[in-house]
């Protein structure tokens, strides 16, 4: 009896969004009396960031500030429609729809900005910082609040935009069974390292070593924080979570945290992760999804570095002690 | 055990209540004294997102029946809260991205000032000791863990060390 280490490692080619029947997001943004700005979304954050990417993408493309930005997302029974966060579409969907609607809110807040400075539009500009003013004459400015009102209460007109990302209906050939089910696709690479314990079955994860290609990153944060999330969540789904009975009745399916056990904090090895950046054609500023991939390279590579530790082939998750010991006697019995 | 009379101090504030023999403090917490950081996660013990402290001791309010703590101490994240005693702790959350959807945070930081309180200069592996009873479905803890480090090395750096 020993401990026996292995590497293993998966690569995944990962598809952002669907097509289904349609897959659509929609995005209002319009301008408050005091110069911030709403967007209006149904998208949902789930805690992955959203609501900040989302007010990253429309300060960007207004030219405001980012904290003049407010993401207002959650009521599906009234806000503009969007499919739902799933699939690593939300970024993608969501994040084209709020470039469209505030570059048209954008537009209306230039043109009331030049009817006040009595200038035309094409010679306007932003400077991020909350003011508009003529290409080259800074002096000759006008402040996004002071416009707001203007808009509001000289000229009778709305500083708002209209914004929709849909990915149109593939329906699959039926000759050649071909279609078109996805926008752009990621791709990751990770290794995993493992010690196994050939007594007690106790598979370790060493440490995660992974590329991730995402396309642009909106916030290298909140992708670092996906990245450390589904490396963890790819070690529970690769050694312990399920939901079926370890044993054939159904009285010993775990019903509780004692029995459907995950990873702790204790057991989360080093997590390295390069970041790669090649930019998609049709996300916002060439963004590609990131959210689901980062849990679907770490259980392939556990499960390839059992495999190499202990010279088996295991296909099946979640590896518990039972199925590398099983794995082992079963090694065992052919090498008789 | 029929219902009775019990008396808390909860966040500073002294508390009576008439009681059922079963009633967790969990309930009162959150229904009675409106302390909704004591999230309910799986009334079973079992994830600590209920985490509170009683009398210096990290307990689960979930599985504590109010009148075994007759006459205690109890403290929540809004407890922490008012007493600013857990600022540093919460920057460091921010900058460390230690939080993702949020349900675990305020059992986590009740843990974390436990352990900080009975060690003010834990180890890595007393840090991940002091997080076994605290599920986080988001974050994979290394953000976690890396804001207690953060913690940590700014008191002791504020000491002089």
């Amino acid at each position: 009896m020993s401990k026996l280490r292995g590497t293993g490692f998966a690569a995944v080619n990962y598809p952002t969004g669907m097509h289904l029947g349609g897959d659509p997001t929609q995005s209002l943004v319009h301008a408050t009396t005091s110069g911030n700005f709403v967007v209006t979304m149904s998208s949902v954050d789930l805690g992955q960031g959203l609501k900040t990417i989302l007010a990253q993408i429309a300060a960007e493309t207004l030219g405001v500030p980012l904290d003049t930005v407010i993401v207002d997302t959650g009521d599906t029974d009234t806000g503009p429609h969007c499919t739902g966060t799933f699939a690593s579409r939300t970024t993608h969907r969501a994040g084209n729809a709020v470039i469209m609607a505030a570059a048209e809110a954008r537009q209306a807040m230039l043109e009331v900005a030049a009817e006040k400075l009595e200038v035309s539009v094409e010679d306007l500009e932003t400077d991020g910082q909350g003011n508009i003013h003529v290409k080259g004459v800074e002096e000759k400015a006008i402040s996004v609040a002071e416009t707001a009102g203007a808009a509001h209460f000289e000229l009778g007109k709305t500083i708002s935009g209209r914004g929709i990302f849909l990915k149109t209906p593939s329906p699959m050939d039926p000759e050649t069974g071909e279609s078109d089910p996805d926008s752009t696709q990621a791709h990751a690479c990770t290794v995993a390292e493992v010690e196994v314990d050939t007594e007690t079955g106790n598979v370790e994860v060493l440490g995660f070593k992974s590329a991730y290609e995402v396309g642009q990153q909106v916030n290298p944060a909140l992708v670092k924080g996906q990245i450390v999330g589904g490396a963890w969540m790819g070690m529970g789904h690769a050694l312990q979570e399920t939901t079926a009975p370890y044993y054939p009745a159904i009285d010993h399916a775990p019903g509780d945290f004692q029995s459907y056990v995950m990873p702790g904090a204790a057991d989360m090895p080093s997590v390295e992760c390069e970041v790669l950046e090649i930019a998609s054609r049709n996300g916002p500023f060439g963004a590609k999804g990131v959210g689901e991939m980062v849990t679907n390279s770490p259980i392939p590579a556990i499960v390839n570095a059992i495999n190499n530790a202990l010279g088996v082939r295991i296909t099946r998750i979640p590896v518990t002690p039972e199925v590398v010991l099983r794995a082992l006697d079963e090694k065992a019995a052919n090498a008789t | 055990m029929a219902s009775r009379i019990v008396s808390l101090k909860v966040n500073g504030q002294n508390e009576e209540f008439i009681v059922g023999a079963l009633t967790s403090l969990q309930d009162i917490l959150r229904d009675t004294l409106n302390y909704t950081s004591v999230k309910e996660g799986c009334r079973q013990g079992g994830c600590g997102s209920c985490s509170v402290i009683i009398d210096g001791e990290l307990r689960l309010s979930c599985l504590t029946p109010v009148q075994e703590v007759d006459g205690s101490e109890v403290t929540t994240l809004e407890g922490l809260n008012q007493s600013n005693s857990i600022a540093a702790l919460q920057q460091q959350f921010i900058d460390k991205y230690a939080a993702q959807c949020g349900f675990c945070t305020p059992g986590m930081m009740v843990a974390i000032q436990a352990l900080l309180d009975r060690n003010p200069n834990p180890s890595r592996d007393e840090i991940t000791e002091g997080l076994a009873g605290n599920i986080c479905r988001c974050t994979g803890y290394l953000p976690i863990i890396k804001a207690v480090e953060g913690v940590v090395a700014e008191m002791s750096g504020a000491s002089g060390d």
